[in-house]
Parts: structure tokens; C-alpha cells; sequence
């Protein structure tokens, strides 16, 4: 090895262990028997027990999920027609203001994005008695708002990849544009509607700020529940629901990976 | 007659399909962002109120002067007259800064390595930086807690090692959220880099190196200036979101590292005022207003490059 790639080398495991060491040690302390979090006490199950047991817990996981699999949805519909509209349709009216708002959400501070929704929500109350209570409903809507940007931006890039001499060949041959995109450009971007959707249900999953803002009382999301308890300091239950989502997702982008993996090896074939 | 006229109703349902994929997410950017912003800027000028809502309304109702407008720049005037707003904003671009110049610094040897890496490893490694993008951002600022704490477990490995006889206080100060904004933001510097030297074609640094350019040399004249795009697109994607940063200065800054998000925050949730908090808003879209231009621009310019 010479001096260039050894420096390269040791960039890459001190990176990498920046990145995973803390990760690693959440996923260890959950099973440490001692209520003081970081003195070792033993091996112990007991924090994820307390963690079943805690029905505050359970009911925002709950409530996130719920809240995560609604506005995925919807952000992954509006998002491929935003999507579609960005790459297909040449020319409309007010593009410009249109390409600014799917991009500006994705870079848009979230204390900002979420103090300006509550807001609106606020003032649409005073005048026409709408959404009235705020809660699911708003923090739903929120989260569509931000999401669908990022879908957009997914099935952008697709699209842009994507053959169009396939959707101009059946339009030559006289299918309907409707009929085009129902048979020919939804079934080539379907897998870029799915990651859409999974990075849609994360982001919702993961928004502390933004729902903090357009909640209601009553509605308590997992982030929420979990900053209120950590900002006190560290609480060993928590780890625990660190180490299963951590477990969760470790898996399930594994799975992705091979799937992609197996995919780029039937192509080449 | 009737061929004409069919084709004439297909053309004009065509048309209305293509209004209805436009206009859908239009209207609702339009309904649920861009009116936020033009309220969140109503509210700015009016005056704090204790009612509900807690502000002064734009148009006001009475006997004498009938209808007429309320605004006022006092929250404004406010923001510069004391000193806490202004020490505050530098404060977080300051903040911002330093954590995105460290994060090239630790991301782009890490980035380089990928891109450099054969392929099998390569993706491994790619995936091994988005696995934590996944993961609770909440949760992953969380678990510095335990690591940076007076009796945490850096303290108790440095104290076992021998390196330091007294544990050293990190948590809630500003090296704390140094470290939780590099750890948290350095994916997004990592990826756009990587996406920029993949393509890096690597018969130019062959070349340079057969003529005899030294290793430093062609990465300074090559590498470099080629990756400039994969640069400035990380550090964008680091320095907006870093400014504005609530989560990580509110677990692991102490009460005097003062962010704007904190800031905007607790004026909202803490002291109630809405307009103040408004004002606070719309300076730091001020602020950015010119870096997020520059990304939306640069973004429109590779889409259109690809295409």
C-alpha cells in the first residue's frame, strides 16, 4: 500500500467509525441492567419489557405510524404527478414558481416550514372553521406538503433516465396519452414510487419539529414523546426502542441493497 | 364531420388530463406552501396580542375610521435593537459554517475512497453511509448524550486509558453540538460528492501522473476543480438545514449556544409571541434566501444537463 491509499484507508474506517461507533454503543446499553444508563450492570432485557409495558409509548408508535403510512401515500401520488409534470409537460403557466416550490422544501429550515403551516392552519380556522381541531389531520397534511418534494425529485431523476422514445412509439402508434401513462411510464417508474413512498414514511416517522408546530393537544407523536423524555437527560427505555428501529432498518435497507444488487446482475445477463 | 369532431373532444381531453396532473400538486404547493409564507410575513407586522389568536389583525373594523390596515415594524426594530437576535444569527452561521467546513474535510477523503473503491465493496460502502440517514435523526443526536456526558462513556474511556485524569465537561456545550451536527450532516456531504467523483474519468489523473505530476499536484489541479460541483452541492445541503437547526443545540448545546431555531422555537412555545417569532422567520429566510436560490438553480442545471 502505498502513502496516498493508506491515508485513503484509515479516512475510511475513522469514518466509518465515527458513523457507527455511536449506533453500536445504543444498540449495547439497551441491554444493560443498570438504570444508570452508561455504568454496566449486566445483561438484561428488562428496558424492553418496561418498553412493551408503556402504553404512552405504544400509542404514539401507533399514531406516527398511522400518521407515516396516510401521508406517504398521498405524498407518493401528488409526487409522481409533480414528478411527471416537471419532466413531461414542457410548458405551463407559472413553471418557474413550480420548480421553486418542489425544490425549496427539501433545503426550507423545519422550524420555518412548520411555524409558517400552523400559521395557516390558524388563519384557516379564523376563517372558514377549518380543520378545527389540530391534531392528526394537520400534522398529516404537514407532512405530505414536505414529503411529496422529495418524491418529486425521485421520479424526476427516473424519468429523466428513462427511454421516451418507448412512450412516443405508442403514442405514434395511436394509444392515448392517458392510456400511455397508465400502461407504459407508471409500470417503468413504479420502483422509484416505492423508495419515494419508504423515504416518505421515514421523513414522516422522523419529524420532530414540524409536528411539534401544527399538533394539537392530544396528539402526541413517537418523536415528540421521545424528545420530551430525552431532553431531560438519558432514559434507558429509549435505547431500547433505538436498538428495534435500528435492527428494523439495518434489515430492511439490506434488503433493498440485495434486491438492487440481484437486479444490476440481471441487466448485465 | 364526426372523425373531427371526436378528435377535437380527444385533444381537448387530452389537455384537461395534463391540467389535472399540473394543477393537483400545484394547487396544494400553492394552499400549503407558499400561503404559509405570505401569513407567516402578515403576522410579522402586527402586534403581539394576549388573545386567541395571539396577534393583531391586518384589517381592522371601526366605527370611526371603517375598514383599515394594521401593520407595524416594531418586531422588526425589535430583532435589531437587541442584541440577542443579532449575537444569535451570527452565532448560527457561525455555527453552520464550522460544521460544514469540517464536514468536507472528514467527507471528502471518506467520499474519494468510495469512488475508488472496486465495485462489490462500493456498494457496500455506499449503503453503509445511507443506513444511518434512515435511522431517527432524533435517535442518532441521542445517543451522543450517553457518549459525551460528564460521567458518559468518552470520559470513562478516556479516564481507563489513562489520557486525562479529570473527566472533561461536553455535553451541553458548543464542542457538543459541533460534534452532533458533523455526525448528523456528513451523509449529505458524503453523497453528492461521491455522485460527482464516480464520474470522474480516471484517465486524467493517469495521464497527469505518467507526465510526472506529484500525487498532491494532481489531486490540486485535477481532482479538485473537477469535483467542485460535488463540493458546493454538500455544502449546501450542510449549511442550510445547519443554520436553522433546533434538535442538536436543544439536546446537546448548553442554555448559552444560542441558534436561531432554538431561538424561533422558544419564542413560539415559550414566551408566545407569535409575532416576534414571524419576524424571527423571516429574516433567516433572508438569510438563505440567496443560498437556497443558488442550490434550486444549480439543481435545474444538472436535470437539464441529463436530459
Amino acid at each position: 500500500m502505498n502513502k496516498r491509499s493508506k491515508f485513503i484507508f484509515s479516512a475510511l474506517c475513522f469514518g466509518f467509525a465515527f458513523l457507527y461507533v455511536p449506533i453500536l454503543l445504543v444498540v449495547i446499553y439497551s441491554f444493560n441492567d443498570s438504570r444508570l444508563v452508561t455504568i454496566w450492570g449486566g445483561w438484561s432485557i428488562r428496558w424492553y419489557i418496561e418498553l412493551f409495558n408503556n402504553d404512552n409509548i405504544l400509542d404514539a408508535a401507533l399514531l406516527s405510524f398511522r400518521i407515516a403510512a396516510v401521508s406517504a401515500t398521498f405524498a407518493t401520488i401528488m409526487g409522481t404527478l409533480a414528478g411527471i409534470a416537471l419532466t413531461r409537460i414542457r410548458q405551463f403557466k407559472g413553471r418557474l414558481l413550480f420548480t421553486g416550490m418542489i425544490a425549496a422544501p427539501l433545503v426550507m429550515p423545519e422550524v420555518i416550514t412548520g411555524l409558517s403551516l400552523l400559521l395557516l392552519f390558524v388563519s384557516l380556522q379564523e376563517l372558514i372553521g377549518w380543520p378545527g381541531q389540530r391534531g392528526i389531520n394537520t400534522i398529516t397534511i404537514a407532512h405530505i406538503t414536505f414529503s411529496m418534494a422529495y418524491v418529486a425529485v425521485i421520479i424526476q431523476s427516473r424519468l429523466i433516465d428513462m427511454d421516451e422514445s418507448i412512450e412516443e412509439a405508442a403514442l405514434d402508434l395511436g394509444a392515448k396519452p392517458i392510456r400511455v401513462l397508465w400502461d407504459i411510464t407508471l409500470p417503468i417508474i413504479f420502483p422509484a414510487m416505492i423508495s419515494g413512498w419508504l423515504l416518505a414514511f421515514t421523513l414522516s416517522l422522523d419529524d420532530l419539529i414540524i409536528a411539534s408546530f401544527v399538533s394539537g393537544p392530544g396528539a402526541t407523536t413517537l418523536p415528540m414523546l421521545i424528545f420530551s423524555k430525552v431532553r431531560l437527560g438519558i432514559a434507558p427505555d429509549i435505547n431500547a426502542l433505538a436498538t428495534i428501529l435500528i435492527v428494523v432498518v439495518t434489515i430492511g435497507v439490506s434488503i433493498a441493497g440485495l434486491v438492487m444488487h440481484q437486479q444490476s446482475k440481471t441487466k448485465k445477463a | 364531420m364526426s372523425t373531427v369532431l371526436a378528435s377535437m373532444d380527444a385533444t381537448f381531453r387530452e389537455r384537461l388530463w395534463k391540467k389535472f396532473i399540473v394543477l393537483i400538486p400545484y394547487l396544494w404547493l400553492l394552499l400549503f406552501f407558499l400561503t404559509p409564507f405570505l401569513i407567516v410575513f402578515k403576522i410579522s407586522l402586527a402586534d403581539p396580542l394576549i388573545a386567541q389568536p395571539p396577534f393583531t389583525p391586518l384589517f381592522q373594523k371601526s366605527v370611526e375610521t371603517g375598514l383599515s390596515i394594521y401593520t407595524t415594524f416594531d418586531n422588526y426594530l425589535y430583532l435589531f435593537q437587541d442584541s440577542l437576535y443579532l449575537v444569535t444569527y451570527i452565532n448560527s452561521v457561525k455555527l453552520a459554517f464550522i460544521s460544514t467546513c469540517f464536514c468536507l474535510l472528514i467527507g471528502y477523503p471518506i467520499a474519494y475512497g468510495i469512488a475508488r473503491s472496486p465495485q462489490p465493496t462500493r456498494n457496500i460502502l455506499l449503503l453503509m453511509v445511507v443506513v444511518p440517514f434512515w435511522i431517527s435523526f432524533l435517535l442518532r443526536v441521542y445517543a451522543w448524550m450517553g457518549i459525551l456526558k460528564t460521567k458518559g462513556l468518552l470520559n470513562g474511556f478516556l479516564l481507563w486509558a489513562g489520557i486525562i485524569d479529570q473527566p472533561l465537561e461536553l455535553l451541553y456545550t458548543d464542542t457538543a453540538v459541533y460534534i452532533g451536527m458533523i455526525y448528523s450532516y456528513l451523509p449529505f456531504m458524503i453523497l453528492p460528492l461521491y455522485a460527482n467523483l464516480e464520474k470522474l474519468d480516471i484517465r486524467l489523473l493517469e495521464a497527469a501522473a505518467d507526465l510526472g505530476a506529484r500525487p498532491w499536484k494532481v489531486f490540486k489541479d485535477i481532482t479538485l476543480p473537477l469535483s467542485m460541483p460535488g463540493v458546493i452541492a454538500g455544502c449546501l445541503l450542510v449549511f442550510i438545514p445547519a443554520i436553522g437547526e433546533y434538535v442538536i443545540p436543544a439536546l446537546l448545546g448548553g442554555a448559552d449556544t444560542l441558534m436561531i431555531g432554538r431561538l424561533l422555537f422558544d419564542e413560539f412555545f415559550m414566551n408566545r409571541d407569535w409575532p416576534v417569532a414571524s419576524a424571527v422567520a423571516i429574516v433567516l429566510l433572508m438569510l438563505l434566501v440567496l443560498p437556497i436560490v443558488y442550490f434550486q438553480k444549480r439543481q435545474n442545471q444538472e436535470l437539464l444537463e441529463q436530459q
